[in-house]
């Protein structure tokens, strides 16, 4: 939408007085304000020495997270996938293995493409479990496309990586699944 | 002439030469450094202790890079406006000193005596590559002015519309502020009663800075030297936000855009070192010149001095680059015609009176604040330039809108 003329503001330059108009005074006091900037405390961050402190809330590299037996909190749902607007996840659901009561299904496989990624944490929100989750990681590298797509066990691993360092605890109720899943029927 | 000896001018060259590229090298970090920290920030500080190995490496980066000849440049004059840009920088410093001098004998009454002056002068070791030159500051503006013909080459022959629109700016622009450049000296010729800068140097250490009687002609000359030196605020030849990187857009970063930027930086030393002698009394300060009586120690602590406020100046260029806003075009014109031409001449005319009539210098000092504070006094009254962007009364804008 185009601005209204009437919404326009039009701000007239002050006029200057004899002070202003001799110029030097006004450079004094902007060089002033230069030179005081010189030694003031910097901002700059010295990257590789010093670590960022980055939000809990800044969405890095994925994770699935672990239930409290260890297994895989995926109840292979698809929300992810179907919320995921770049289409970078991609579940292949599987009977839940014997032994595992608390649900039906679970991803035999599940893929994130995190070079398709972009990173807006809808996958997260979309999980009625809370069994994917963006981490602090920020500095993803990788020698070639193929390293970039991350399976189950590399997004479990990172998992454990980052509960071990301590950088991103579960946030959610952890080894309890949500009311999306349900246990298998009874035959 | 008196003779000179070749060894030492040739000694003094080579070191002025590799004095310049030594200092230029660690010029550009300083202006890195300082852009950095005025902006908050710690600048390169990677390569080496505190970053100080940085011009070694863009050095040799420049140096190993690829030169790109474009195909659509004139090939002679576009690899010819790096030569003559850094050539014609570099020559303007023969007649600069850049340390100790003794001012050349004036005429005398007998062929004996002017022999016998020329030889004590010839025994006195001077810091200049050509001593005793009479025209002095006028071959050091001379060759300045050459100095347009490196950017106006580099602008042309890119046959690039950006590069071309830097350098006609910077050809308007040199050619406005030479003129209140040159009139700002004459002051302090006219005084003098020389050209030779080493000349003007002796009697200011006689007589008392130039600044202190003509602060407006120092205020004309460092500002005409900004725009000379391509030097924000007036920096429009290479704006980069109007015109990619203005006349050295077609310059791949190798050894030719090193030359080019290297001139401007040599330019901003000549000039530093030009604005701390016609103005600021070359080697002397206040007496502190005289405590050291040993003539190669005196030598040292005279250069020393002039090195200091050389870089002094120098600093002050760095800083009010993150000072002033760039100056729009017509308002860079207002300035040099409207402004500091008049007041230029109005000077002069000044100086004129004082010289004639023998009056005593501080009335000079006097008239010169008089015409300064006058100039604002004036465009204070006048209610500023005119030239300031049209803007629709408040009942126009209802009318269009039909409020």
């Amino acid at each position: 939408m185009p601005i209204a003329e009437q919404d326009v503001k039009w701000v007239q330059e002050p006029k200057l007085g004899l002070f202003g108009q001799l110029y030097l005074p006004l450079v004094m006091d902007g060089l002033t304000t230069t030179i005081s900037h010189m030694f003031q405390k910097k901002v700059t961050e010295q990257y590789p020495e010093q670590e960022p402190k980055l939000p809990a809330n800044y969405r890095g590299v994925h994770r699935l997270n672990r239930d409290h037996d260890g297994h895989v909190k995926c109840v292979a749902c698809y929300m992810c996938a179907t919320a995921c607007p770049a289409h970078c996840i991609d579940i292949v659901a599987a009977p839940a293995p014997v032994g595992w009561t608390d649900r039906e299904k679970y991803p035999e496989t599940f893929v994130i493409d995190e070079l398709r990624c972009i990173y807006c944490g809808m996958c997260e929100e979309a999980c009625p479990v809370d069994a994917i989750e963006l981490t602090t990681l920020y500095d993803l590298t990788g020698l070639s496309r193929e390293q970039m797509i991350f399976d189950k066990e590399k997004l479990l691993s990172v998992f454990d990586m980052t509960t071990k360092a301590g950088t991103d605890p579960v946030r959610t109720q952890a080894g309890k699944l949500g009311p999306a899943s349900e246990a298998p029927p009874q035959k | 002439m008196p003779e000179f000896n070749l060894l030492y001018t040739g000694l003094l060259i080579a070191g002025v030469i590799a004095f310049t590229q030594g200092f230029v090298a660690y010029l550009i970090l300083a202006e890195r450094k300082v852009a950095a920290w005025v902006q908050d920030r710690l600048g390169p500080n990677r390569v080496g202790p505190f970053g100080l190995l940085q011009p070694i490496a863009d050095g040799g980066k420049l140096f190993l890079k690829e030169e790109v000849i474009p195909s659509h440049v004139d090939k002679i004059f576009f690899v010819l406006a790096p030569i003559v840009a850094f050539s014609t920088a570099l020559l303007a410093l023969a007649v600069v000193p850049v340390g100790t001098t003794v001012a050349p004998p004036g005429p005398q009454e007998t062929l004996a005596a002017f022999n016998e002056t020329q030889a004590e002068y010839a025994s006195h070791f001077s810091m200049v590559i050509v001593p005793g030159l009479d025209i002095g500051i006028l071959y050091s503006f001379a060759i300045g002015s050459l100095a347009v013909y490196g950017v106006i080459l580099a602008g042309w022959s890119a046959n690039n519309k950006y590069s071309l629109l830097g350098s006609l700016r910077s050809s308007a622009q040199i050619i406005s502020y030479e003129i209140p450049l040159g009139m700002s000296v004459v002051g302090v010729l006219l005084f003098a009663g020389s050209m030779n800068l080493e000349t003007i140097i002796a009697w200011q250490a006689k007589h008392g800075w130039n600044l202190f009687y003509q602060p407006l002609a120092f205020l004309l000359f460092m500002t005409s030297v900004y725009a000379e030196c391509n030097r924000l605020p007036f920096d429009l030849p290479e704006a980069e936000q109007e015109l990619v990187g203005g006349y050295h857009t077609e310059y791949s970063s190798s050894m030719k855009l090193g030359l080019m930027l290297m001139a401007e930086y040599i330019h901003m030393i000549t000039t530093s070192f030009l604005m701390s002698i016609l103005f600021w009394g070359g080697w002397s300060l206040f007496g502190v010149e005289d405590l050291v009586t040993d003539p190669i120690g005196s030598a040292v602590l005279k250069t020393a001095i002039l090195g200091g406020k050389m870089t002094a100046f120098v600093g002050l260029y760095l800083l009010v680059r993150w000072t002033i806003p760039r100056f729009r075009f017509d308002q860079l014109m207002t300035l040099a015609w409207k402004v500091m031409m008049p007041l230029a001449l109005l000077h002069l005319v000044a100086a004129l009176i004082v010289r004639q009539f023998n009056l005593p210098l501080v009335s000079l000092t006097g008239m010169s604040l008089a015409l300064f504070v006058g100039a604002g006094f004036i465009a204070a009254r006048s209610g500023g330039p005119n030239n300031l962007p049209r803007r629709p009364a408040k009942h126009a804008v209802r009318e269009t809108v039909g409020v």
